[in-house]
C-alpha cells in the first residue's frame, strides 16, 4: 500500500478523544506553587510605587514580587527580527519596572500554594500610577506633537522595496484605482489558554509551555535569563492550537524560570481567557493604501502599496517582520511592470502584534484581491476575466515575479476552472442578475479570490537577507530499532496539525515498513535537540522533507548491509516493499532483518558502525507557493445588514498531498478563521486604551451555526523545490477566504453604490454603509 | 467547609470543598480528572462540558457544592470496558479534531444532542453545538462526525434489542 | 476565572431559604442555576457575601396549569420550559423565546426565574414577560407578594425584588385561541446576546390584526412594551395591497413606531440608531411571522 496520499486516520486522536491528554495545565509536580499576575489597568502610566508586602501576608502566599525585584535579572523580551537599519527595539522587561505601555502588562506577581489563593492575594498589592497619555491611532502617533510611547518616538521602522519603474507605470495610466483598507486587529484565540510550568533541581531547569516553538524558545530563554542552554530543557506537551499566537517568547515564560530559580520550587501559571485576550499577542492591525495602474482592458501596469503597521507597545519575537512577509505578495499571481512597497511600523499603547495565521500574507492578499475587484468594476469586466488577463499562465512557470520571487509551479487556470464548475458560477451570476432586477431586499453577492502565498518559510539565506534572526532549516532523525520498528524524531513541533500521522506515512513508504511500526517524537528539547519548530506552513515542506531525507540515508546504510549479507554489489540491489532483492535472483533481506543484523553486529561490512539510523537537515532553496481559487456566495439582507454565506467553494493547489484528510481539515479551519476576520472578529480598544473585547462574549468567534458546509477540492501541481513536491497548507484557507467573503458582500451591494465595507462586515457596518451611500440618515 | 459526595465516571468521591470551588477545578485539581479542559471564563467555549446527572453542563459554571450528590460523566468515563463510544470513533474517523482541546466538550455536547434528537439534520447539529467553540476544524468534520455517530448509535441500539 | 470567597447555605425549604436570605444581609445573593451569576463571580464583577442555594427546592420547579394562566416555578430550567407540553400549548411564546436563551448546556442549568430576576434587558425572557403581562410572585420571611411585569424591571440588572425576597414563580396568562406568536432574535453569532429582540403575539381574524402584544429586548435599560405599535396594529390588514393598488402595508406602517420611547444602549455590537432601525424592521418581521403562525 502506498501510504503517501492515503487518508489515514490520525494516530494522535486516541488520547485526545479519551481525555488522556497532557496539556501544560494538567502537569502537577511535588511542591508546586501557583503564580498570578497583577496587570496594568492603564494603557500608559508611570509606576510611582509598588508594595507587594501586604500580599505576602495573605493566606497561602509564599512570595510576591514587582518588576523592581527582578530588574537586574529579567532582561528584555527578545525581538529576533530587526528588519531595518533604523529599527527601534525598545527595552521590554517581562514585568514592568518604571512604565506600563498597554492594558494588561504585568506589573507584579503573587506566588501561592494554590491558584485560588494566588488570585485572592493580587488585591492586596498596593500600586500607584501616574497616568500618561495613551497613543492609539497610528496616523496621529506619527505626528510631531503626538505623545511618545517610547522616548525614541513612535516610529518603529521604515522599510521599502521596489522593482521596475513605478512612476512610469502610473504616469498616463488609463485607469488608476486607489483604495485604503483597514486590517483590523485580531485575537488569535487558540482554544487552549497559555500555560507554563517551570521546575529546577538547582542549576538545571525544565520548562513546560504551551508553545509552538520549544527549540527557538530554549535558545531565546537561555539568552534572556542567562541559564546556560545545556542546563535548560523545554517541553511542549500537548498544545491546544497556536495559529501563531504561541510563536512567542513571553513574559510569563521568562518569569516562570526566574521564579523557580528564586524560590527553588516548581511554579505554574495558567492564564484565564480574559487575561489572555489582553496579553496574548494580537494579529493584523494595518492600514493599507494600495494603488493600481492598469490599461483600459484591465491589464496591470503597476501596484503601489503603503502600509502603516501597528506594532503595539513593544517589538516582540517577530513583530516588525510580519508586514514584511507580505511585502513580496501584493502582486499575487499577476504580471505587471512595476511594484513599489513601503511600510512604517508604529508604536501604540496596545498589546504588541505578531504572527497570526498567515502573518502578513493574508493582509497582502486581502488588499490585492479587493482592489482587483474594484478594478474589474472600473473597467467593466467580470472579476474572473480580469484575473485571467493578468495571471501568470501555466506554461510560463517557473516565473520570476515583479517582487523578485520565483514561483516554481502553478496552474491557476485549472484551479479556477474546477472552482467555477463546483460553484455553479454562471448560474449564481444569473440568480444575482434576477435579484437585482427584482430589487429583492436580499441581494446575492459573489466573491472571488485567486490567491497565492509564499510559504514553507525556510530558505535560511533568504531569511538572513531579510535580517531574520534565525535560519529556516529543519531537522529529523530516523532510527530503526532491533525489532524493525522505527523511531522518528522531528524538529517540527506540532499543536494539532497531525505531524505524527503524516510523518509515519512518509516513513512507511520510504522504508517499506508498516504505518503502525513508526513512532514519532517531538516537542521536547531533550528528545529532539535540534529544530526550528512549526509556523508559516513549513512543517511538511521543510520538516517532512528532512524526515524523507533521513529515511533515504537509513536506506542507503541498510543497502550496504543487505549487499554484504547477500554477497552482492549494492548497485545490484533493488528496494521494494521493505526488502532489498538482488536483481534477477530474487534473493533478498527485509529491512527488519537488516535492522536485527545491525543490532547483532556479528556480520557487518568492514568499518560499518552498528547503527541503522541517520540525521538529516533540510534547508530548501526556495519558498513554496500554494495557490487556489476560492468562490463565495453571500446573501445580504439590505434591510438589516445581516449577511449569510450561502455557499463556499475552495479549490486549492498545495502540491502533492501526503494525507488528504489532514489537508482538508487544514483548509476547513483556515477558511473559518479567514471568514471570521471578514464577518465577526475585531479586538476593540476604547478611547482610553482599554481593551473592550476581553471575553469570548465580546470577541465573537463563529460557532458551527454561523458557518456553512465548505466545498473543497484540489488540483495538484507538484512543487519543484522539494523532493516530496509538497507546498504547505496551514495558512492557505485563511489567506484566501477573507477577500472572497468581503468581495462577495461588496459585489452584492455594488448596484447600491457601495465600494467597500470595513471589516468585520457586521450587520451594522453593512447597514450604515448602505445608509451612507443612499444619503439617508444613518 | 461543605462536605460533598460526587460520583465521577463511576467512582464516588467525598470531598471537603470551599463553596467557591468550581466543579471543573474539583475535577482537574482535586480528583486528577484532567481530561476536561478549561477554555474560557464566560461559559462561551464549552470545552469543559460534562454530563451532570445525564444532561450536558459547563463544568466551569457549576460550583462543586451544586454537584453534591450528582453523577458526573466526563470524556474519561465515556469509553466503556476499553471500547470507544461510537461518537469517539466517529470523531476519529471523520477527522473531527485537530488540536483536540475542544474535543471533550464537543463530544459531550454531541452526546446530549443525540439524546434529544437521535437523527439530527446538518442544521440541527450546527445549532445544537452552538455552545461549543472550535478554532481548528471549521466545524465541517465535527458536524459529519456527530451525524456518523448518530447512525452508529442507532445501529447499535437496533442490534441490541 | 476564580471567584472570590463567599459563604454558602443550602436551605431545605423555601421558608428556610427566606430566613437564610434575611439573615445573610444585603450582600447575599440567591443562587439557582448559576448560569448568569457564575460568570460574574469568575470575572470578579460580583462579590456576594453569601449564596443562598435554592437550586434543589423542588417546590420551585413546578410548571402547572392555573386555569387562566400557566404558573412556571422560578426554579424550572429553560430546558424544562422549552419541553413542557403545557407551556407549548398554552403560552408558546415563552417556549419560543426560552429556546433561544444561550445554548443547550446553559439551558439545562439556567432557570426561568433566575434569568428574569437577573433583569438583563438583553436577555430573551424579560421582553416576553412584559409583552404577556406576566405576574411575578416573590416570597420573603414577611410573606408573599405579586409584582406585575410592568413593574418588575426597575432598571438595568435591577428587579423589583427586595434583598430578602426570592422570586418563586411567574404567572403567564393564557391568551386563548386565535393568537399567533413569534420571537425574533437578531444577533451576530449563534451564541451571542441579542442586539435587538422582538417578542410578538398577534390575534388575527378575517385578515386583520385584532390585537397585538409586542415586547422589545435590549432597547433600553429594561425590556420595553411597544404599545404604540400595538395600538396602530389594531385593525391593520395582514396582507399588503398589490403594488398596482398603491402597495399600502398597514402592518409595516404600524411597526414604524417600534422604537418610539426607547433608549437603546450603545455598545460594541451596535449603536442606538441602528438598534432603533432594527426594532422597526424586526417588529415588522415578528408581527408578520406571528400573524402567519
Amino acid at each position: 500500500m502506498t501510504e503517501v496520499g492515503s487518508a489515514r486516520r490520525r494516530k494522535e486522536d486516541a488520547r485526545l478523544i479519551t481525555g488522556r491528554t497532557q496539556w501544560t495545565d494538567n502537569i502537577q509536580l511535588p511542591g508546586m506553587l501557583y503564580v498570578a499576575y497583577l496587570r496594568s489597568p492603564m494603557a500608559h502610566a508611570r509606576i510611582v510605587r509598588v508594595d507587594t508586602g501586604p500580599a505576602r501576608r495573605e493566606p497561602g502566599v509564599v512570595a510576591a514580587f514587582s518588576g523592581r525585584d527582578f530588574a537586574q535579572e529579567q532582561g528584555s523580551l527578545p525581538c529576533a527580527w530587526p528588519v531595518s537599519e533604523d529599527v527601534v527595539i525598545p527595552d521590554h522587561p517581562p514585568m514592568a519596572v518604571h512604565e506600563v505601555r498597554y492594558v494588561g502588562e504585568a506589573v507584579a506577581c503573587v506566588v501561592a500554594t494554590d491558584r485560588y489563593k494566588a488570585a485572592d492575594a493580587l488585591a492586596a498589592i498596593e500600586i500607584e500610577y501616574e497616568e500618561l497619555p495613551a497613543v492609539l491611532d497610528m496616523a496621529e502617533a506619527l505626528t510631531d506633537t503626538a505623545p511618545k510611547v517610547h522616548e525614541a518616538g513612535n516610529r518603529a521602522f521604515t522599510w521599502r522595496f521596489g522593482n521596475g519603474d513605478i512612476d512610469a507605470a502610473f504616469r498616463d495610466a488609463p485607469v488608476v484605482v486607489d483604495r485604503t483598507y483597514v486590517q483590523q486587529r485580531l485575537i488569535p484565540s487558540a482554544m487552549e489558554p497559555r500555560a507554563v510550568v517551570a521546575a529546577t533541581d538547582g542549576d538545571a531547569f525544565t520548562l513546560y509551555s504551551a508553545t509552538q516553538i520549544p527549540h527557538i524558545l530554549r535558545v531565546m530563554l537561555a539568552l534572556t535569563t542567562g541559564i546556560p542552554e545545556h542546563r535548560l530543557r523545554v517541553i511542549a506537551p500537548d498544545v491546544g492550537g497556536g495559529f501563531g499566537s504561541k510563536l512567542q517568547v513571553t513574559a510569563e515564560e521568562v518569569l516562570a524560570l526566574l521564579l523557580a530559580r528564586r524560590l527553588g520550587r516548581p511554579v505554574k501559571w495558567t492564564e484565564s481567557r480574559s487575561e489572555g485576550n489582553m496579553t496574548v499577542h494580537h494579529g493584523r492591525d494595518q492600514l493599507q493604501r494600495i494603488s493600481v495602474a492598469a490599461e483600459r482592458d484591465g491589464r496591470l501596469r503597476g501596484i503601489k502599496v503603503d502600509l502603516l503597521a501597528d506594532m503595539g507597545a513593544y517589538l516582540m519575537l517577530v513583530t516588525p517582520g510580519i508586514p514584511l512577509l507580505g511585502a513580496f505578495m501584493y502582486n499575487g499571481i499577476y504580471k505587471m511592470d512595476a511594484y513599489d512597497f513601503g511600510c512604517t511600523g508604529v508604536f501604540t499603547t496596545k498589546m504588541p502584534t505578531d504572527a497570526y495565521r498567515g502573518a502578513g500574507r493574508p493582509e497582502a492578499t486581502y488588499a490585492l484581491e479587493r482592489v482587483m475587484d474594484e478594478l474589474a468594476a472600473e473597467v467593466g469586466l467580470d472579476p474572473l476575466e480580469l484575473r485571467r488577463r493578468n495571471w501568470i499562465r501555466h506554461e510560463e512557470f517557473p516565473y520570476t515575479t515583479i517582487a523578485n520571487l520565483t514561483y516554481d509551479s502553478g496552474n491557476y487556470e485549472a484551479a479556477t476552472e474546477r472552482a467555477t464548475t463546483l460553484f455553479g458560477y454562471d448560474k449564481l451570476r444569473a440568480e444575482q442578475a434576477d435579484r437585482r432586477e427584482r430589487r429583492d431586499p436580499v441581494q446575492l453577492g459573489i466573491g472571488v479570490s485567486t490567491y497565492t502565498e509564499m510559504c514553507g518559510l525556510a530558505p535560511s539565506r533568504v531569511l538572513g537577507s531579510l535580517s531574520y534572526g534565525a535560519g529556516g532549516w529543519e531537522h529529523a532523525s530516523v532510527r530503526m530499532l532491533p525489532t524493525g520498528k522505527v523511531e522518528v524524531v522531528t524538529g517540527s513541533s506540532p499543536h494539532g496539525q497531525g505531524h505524527v500521522t503524516a510523518w509515519s506515512q512518509i516513513v512507511a513508504d520510504a522504508l517499506g515498513v508498516p504505518f503502525e511500526d513508526v513512532s514519532v517524537m517531538h516537542g521536547d528539547t531533550a528528545v529532539s535537540p535540534r529544530g526550528m519548530d512549526t509556523y508559516g506552513s513549513r512543517s511538511l515542506a521543510v520538516g517532512g522533507v528532512a524526515v524523507l531525507q533521513a529515511c533515504d540515508k537509513v536506506k542507503e546504510k541498510a543497502r550496504q548491509v543487505a549487499a554484504h549479507l547477500l554477497e552482492a554489489s549494492p548497485e545490484d540491489l533493488e528496494f521494494a516493499e521493505g526488502s532489498f532483492r538482488v536483481r534477477g535472483t530474487g534473493a533478498g533481506r527485509s529491512i527488519q532483518e537488516i535492522a536485527l543484523a545491525v543490532f547483532a553486529a556479528h556480520d557487518l561490512p568492514d568499518g560499518f558502525e552498528p547503527a541503522l539510523d541517520a540525521d538529516a537537515t533540510f534547508d530548501p532553496e526556495n519558498f513554496s507557493y500554494p495557490h487556489g481559487t476560492h468562490l463565495c456566495a453571500i446573501e445580504v439582507d439590505t434591510e438589516t445588514g445581516q449577511s449569510r454565506i450561502r455557499s463556499y467553494v475552495a479549490v486549492d493547489d498545495v502540491g502533492k498531498v501526503v494525507n488528504p484528510l489532514i489537508v482538508e481539515g487544514q483548509v476547513h479551519g483556515g477558511l473559518a478563521q479567514g471568514i471570521a476576520q471578514a464577518l465577526f472578529e475585531e479586538a476593540v480598544y476604547d478611547a482610553d486604551g482599554n481593551l473592550l473585547t476581553t471575553t469570548m462574549a465580546d470577541y465573537l468567534m463563529p460557532t458551527a451555526a454561523d458557518l456553512p458546509d465548505f466545498v473543497t477540492d484540489r488540483t495538484e501541481t507538484p512543487a519543484t523545490s522539494n523532493p516530496l513536491g509538497v507546498k504547505g497548507v496551514g495558512e492557505a484557507g485563511t489567506i484566501a477566504s477573507t477577500p472572497a467573503v468581503v468581495n462577495a458582500i461588496v459585489d452584492a451591494l455594488r448596484p447600491h453604490g457601495v465600494h467597500d465595507v470595513r471589516m468585520p462586515c457586521t450587520p451594522e457596518r453593512i447597514w450604515r454603509t448602505l445608509a451612507g451611500v443612499r444619503g439617508g440618515a444613518a | 467547609m461543605p462536605r460533598i459526595t460526587v460520583t465521577v465516571d463511576g467512582v464516588t468521591y467525598e470531598e471537603e470543598v470551599e463553596p467557591r470551588l468550581l466543579l471543573v477545578h474539583l475535577l482537574r485539581d482535586r480528583l486528577g480528572r484532567t481530561g476536561t479542559p478549561i477554555g474560557c471564563d464566560t461559559t462561551n467555549c464549552g470545552a469543559c462540558t460534562v454530563m451532570l446527572d445525564g444532561r450536558s453542563a459547563k463544568s466551569c459554571s457549576v460550583l462543586a457544592v451544586q454537584a453534591d450528590g450528582c453523577d458526573v460523566l466526563t470524556i474519561e468515563g465515556l469509553a466503556a470496558d476499553g471500547r470507544l463510544h461510537p461518537l469517539q470513533t466517529a470523531f476519529h474517523e471523520e477527522h473531527a479534531l485537530q488540536c483536540g482541546y475542544c474535543t471533550p466538550g464537543m463530544i459531550m455536547a454531541a452526546l446530549d444532542l443525540l439524546k434529544e434528537d437521535p437523527d439530527p439534520s446538518e442544521e440541527a447539529v450546527r445549532e445544537g453545538l452552538e455552545g461549543n467553540l472550535c478554532r481548528c476544524t471549521g466545524y465541517c468534520n465535527i458536524v459529519r462526525a456527530v451525524r456518523r455517530g448518530a447512525q452508529a448509535m442507532s445501529g447499535r441500539e437496533v442490534s441490541a434489542s | 476565572m476564580i471567584p472570590a470567597a463567599f459563604d454558602y447555605v443550602r436551605p431545605e425549604s423555601l421558608a428556610e431559604a427566606c430566613e437564610a436570605l434575611a439573615d445573610a444581609g444585603e450582600d447575599a445573593k440567591v443562587l439557582a442555576g448559576g448560569q448568569s451569576l457564575l460568570p460574574l463571580l469568575r470575572l470578579r464583577l460580583s462579590f456576594p457575601s453569601t449564596l443562598v442555594d435554592v437550586g434543589r427546592l423542588t417546590e420551585l420547579h413546578d410548571i402547572r396549569d392555573g386555569g387562566d394562566h400557566v404558573f412556571i416555578g422560578a426554579g424550572a430550567t429553560h430546558y424544562d420550559v422549552v419541553r413542557s407540553p403545557l407551556v407549548n400549548a398554552a403560552c408558546p411564546l415563552v417556549a419560543l423565546a426560552a429556546a433561544t436563551v444561550a445554548d443547550p448546556a446553559v439551558r439545562h442549568r439556567g432557570t426561568f426565574g433566575g434569568a428574569l430576576a437577573h433583569a438583563d434587558p438583553a436577555g430573551d425572557l424579560p421582553a416576553v414577560a412584559v409583552a404577556l403581562d406576566c405576574v411575578f410572585t416573590a416570597r420573603s420571611a414577611n410573606g408573599e407578594r405579586e409584582i406585575p411585569a410592568a413593574e418588575f424591571f426597575v432598571d438595568y440588572l435591577e428587579p423589583a425584588l427586595a434583598p430578602d425576597e426570592i422570586l418563586t414563580g411567574i404567572r403567564v396568562p393564557k391568551l386563548g385561541p386565535g393568537w399567533g406568536y413569534h420571537y425574533e432574535k437578531f444577533h451576530r453569532t449563534a451564541q451571542s446576546w441579542a442586539i435587538v429582540g422582538v417578542a410578538a403575539a398577534v390575534r388575527r381574524s378575517n385578515g386583520v390584526v385584532e390585537e397585538a402584544r409586542i415586547g422589545l429586548t435590549n432597547m433600553g435599560p429594561t425590556p420595553l412594551r411597544a404599545r404604540g405599535v400595538e395600538d396602530a396594529l389594531r385593525g391593520a390588514g395582514i396582507h399588503p395591497a398589490a403594488p398596482d393598488d398603491g402597495g399600502a402595508d398597514p402592518i409595516r406602517d404600524a411597526c414604524g413606531e417600534a422604537a418610539a420611547g426607547s433608549s437603546p444602549p450603545s455598545d460594541l455590537h451596535a449603536q442606538p440608531d441602528y438598534r432603533r432601525h432594527l426594532a422597526r424592521a424586526l417588529t415588522h418581521r415578528a408581527v408578520r411571522a406571528a400573524a402567519r403562525a
